[in-house]
């Protein structure tokens, strides 16, 4: 006979309370996991459709004058006289600590040009790359080869151009393979071109005017990373676009606070019910306390018994209120997110504190029951009766 | 040599103009391996006194003592040791746990006792062998009737050899046949050489002491000689038994 299963008969013969009690704590622990998978599992949806808003790091030359807007954002330095970057020093950015981090580096040179008598912004492109870094972008037609160009909605219809024309740029023919749909940003009023078609027509070979990188992932450290490439491009000026990121963080960070703020109910609510059932408990055990104490059983031996049970009940709460939580932070997604396949892995590191955190509930909730259990005093509780 | 001994034993409840003595100015001296009743009328202090004797209620003055241990200069623990080590208890109305087994309740006072699994079952087996409980080792308290339930108790109170015993109205729900089965039972063991002190309003019980302590209004009377008639071997025979 072990204080254990004196604590295991306890519970098996008082099936309802210890029912009770491991349905508070199920509870308790099945929302807390449900909240919090449900919670990463949002941020990661979030994360995911976040990613296809673009780059999120911008690399200009830096420079003390001269600003252009560019898709709404105010970058700096980019000047058709000024000096570029060298596109050979690009390589670097894929040698950073965070280089897994970068999903696409996208070069881009600019330049101003004549098309039938319009002034219009040449950009030369990575389309490769453009595909991660602009994934908005809907093309009539195609992405051109060496000799065509692609122009933004607003730049075609200024100049009167379709998809199959031919346009002159600095005497060099170039067929129109593809017009954007309106994408009401900057883009709409640009012509595109390959970076090295736009490189030859503008005389900046192995240079380019910006880079645009998309480096947006949950554990991406922004600010890391900025610092990480400005390190590699000491002659350029590095900025991260603060707007998303910071939104972004904004609005996961108050939506874990809230989770946290209702599990930390919860909990509370199921560690009131393992005290009050537990405090009912021993009240109903006087006798069998009595008998314990008057045998030579130790304050300590009673409180051992007291936290054996509330420790078995809670691990097992722990273990059905984890998978429980799992279950329906899948209907939660299902019902919620709009997603047919959502993904909640099963995480050890989640299933093993939810254990530890159900035993450290009861433990806690047990102390003041089990603390009472142990001052009856032996002789009055055999009086008593 | 006396084993236990009280010293002008003094316990009070209560306080300020309600206070109440339950027991008075008690002393005696028991020598080991002696049978003693104590006897009184209800509310006399035989309780009381019995709980102080089990370490359990602290007397308000006085000095109590077992082998050579001041009792209650012992810390709580220590009395819970003390407990455990020294005494055994069986109680009127047995007290045994109702969702352990006849056997699981013997091994109670073991389970706090530094000893091999296999050893511990071994002990609890031959206490309840030696009240002839075997094949009852699996049953539930409510499984089992009421002299078995006495005897299950003793086997508890004796599994550990404690050098005493200390009953309160053992025999107090059973009948006539079963009282004097317990009562053999208890001068078998006494015979092994563990001191018993008994609690009983029952004369035929009485009868199967070596000598009472009287108690009448928190007083200890002249010790009652009248029932030291013991037979050769050392103890009365016991009285013819009725029917159940």
């Amino acid at each position: 006979m072990t204080l254990k299963e004196i604590a295991f008969k306890n519970l098996m013969r008082r099936k309802g309370k210890a029912a009770f009690v491991l349905s508070g704590l199920i509870i308790g622990v099945a929302t807390v996991v449900t909240i919090i998978s449900f919670v990463d599992a949002m941020t990661n949806d979030i994360n995911h459709k976040l990613e296809k808003y673009g780059a999120n790091i911008l690399i200009v030359p830096r420079t003390d004058s001269l600003t252009l807007t560019y898709g709404g954002l105010s970058l700096g330095g980019v000047s058709f006289e000024m000096q570029e970057i060298r596109q050979s020093e690009l390589a670097g950015i894929h040698s950073i600590k965070n280089a897994r981090n970068i999903a696409a580096v996208g070069p881009m040179v600019l330049g101003g040009v004549k098309i039938n008598d319009n002034r219009v912004l040449l950009a030369g492109v990575d389309f490769k790359a453009a595909g991660i870094l602009k994934p908005w972008w809907k093309v009539r037609g195609g992405f051109p080869d060496e000799q065509g160009i692609l122009l933004g909605a607003e730049a075609a219809r200024i100049i009167g151009l379709g998809v199959g024309q031919t346009i002159t740029v600095n005497n060099r023919p170039l067929k129109i393979s593809g017009v954007l749909e309106p994408t009401g940003s900057q883009d709409d009023q640009l012509v595109f071109a390959r970076l090295e078609t736009v490189q030859t027509l503008l005389n900046k070979e192995g240079k380019v005017s910006m880079v645009e990188v998309a480096a947006l992932c949950t554990a991406c450290p922004i600010g890391d990373m900025v610092k990480q490439i400005s390190k590699v491009l000491p002659a350029a000026k590095v900025m991260a676009i603060q707007q998303v990121v910071k939104g972004r963080m904004e609005t996961l960070t108050q939506f874990r606070k809230f989770s946290y703020g209702i599990s930390a109910v919860v909990i509370l609510i199921g560690g009131l019910v393992v005290l009050v059932t537990l405090m009912g408990s021993v009240r109903e055990r006087t006798e069998e306390i009595g008998i314990f104490r008057a045998i030579g059983f130790r304050k300590g031996h009673v409180m051992r018994i007291v936290f054996l049970e509330a420790g078995i009940l809670s691990g097992l709460a722990g273990i059905l209120g984890y998978l429980l939580g799992i279950g329906g932070a899948h209907v939660g997604l299902r019902l919620f997110s709009g997603s047919s396949t959502p993904t909640i892995p099963i995480d050890i590191e989640m299933f093993f504190g939810a254990i530890l955190m159900a035993i450290v509930v009861g433990l806690v909730a047990s102390a003041y029951p089990a603390f009472m259990a142990a001052r009856l005093d032996p002789n009055d509780a055999l009086r008593s009766l | 040599m006396s084993y236990i001994i009280a010293e002008n034993l003094f316990k009070e409840y209560g306080n300020g103009d309600s206070i109440v003595a339950a027991i008075s100015n008690i002393n005696f001296k028991i020598a080991s391996g002696e049978f003693v009743g104590v006897m009184g009328e209800s509310g006399a202090g035989k309780s009381t006194l019995l709980s102080i004797m089990g370490a359990m209620n602290s007397p308000t003055s006085g000095g109590y003592i077992v082998g050579d241990i001041d009792v209650y200069a012992l810390s709580q623990e220590q009395q819970a040791d003390f407990r455990r080590e020294f005494l055994g208890f069986v109680f009127q109305s047995y007290h045994l746990v109702s969702y352990l087994t006849v056997l699981e309740n013997v091994l109670l006072p073991l389970t706090t006792v530094k000893a091999g699994r296999k050893k511990k079952q071994a002990m609890a087996k031959e206490a309840l062998a030696s009240m002839g409980l075997d094949g009852k080792f699996h049953r539930l308290p409510n499984q089992i009737s009421g002299g078995e339930k006495e005897r299950v108790a003793i086997a508890r109170a004796i599994v550990n050899d404690p050098p005493v015993l200390l009953a309160d109205e053992p025999t107090g729900n059973l009948d006539t046949k079963t009282t004097h089965e317990v009562m053999e039972l208890f001068q078998r063991i006494n015979k092994e050489g563990m001191t018993i002190i008994m609690v009983t309003h029952s004369a035929e019980c009485a009868e199967y002491t070596q000598r009472i302590l009287r108690i009448c209004d928190g007083r200890l009377l002249e010790e009652d000689k009248s029932v030291k008639k013991v037979s050769a071997q050392g103890f009365k025979k016991p009285p013819e038994t009725k029917a159940a």
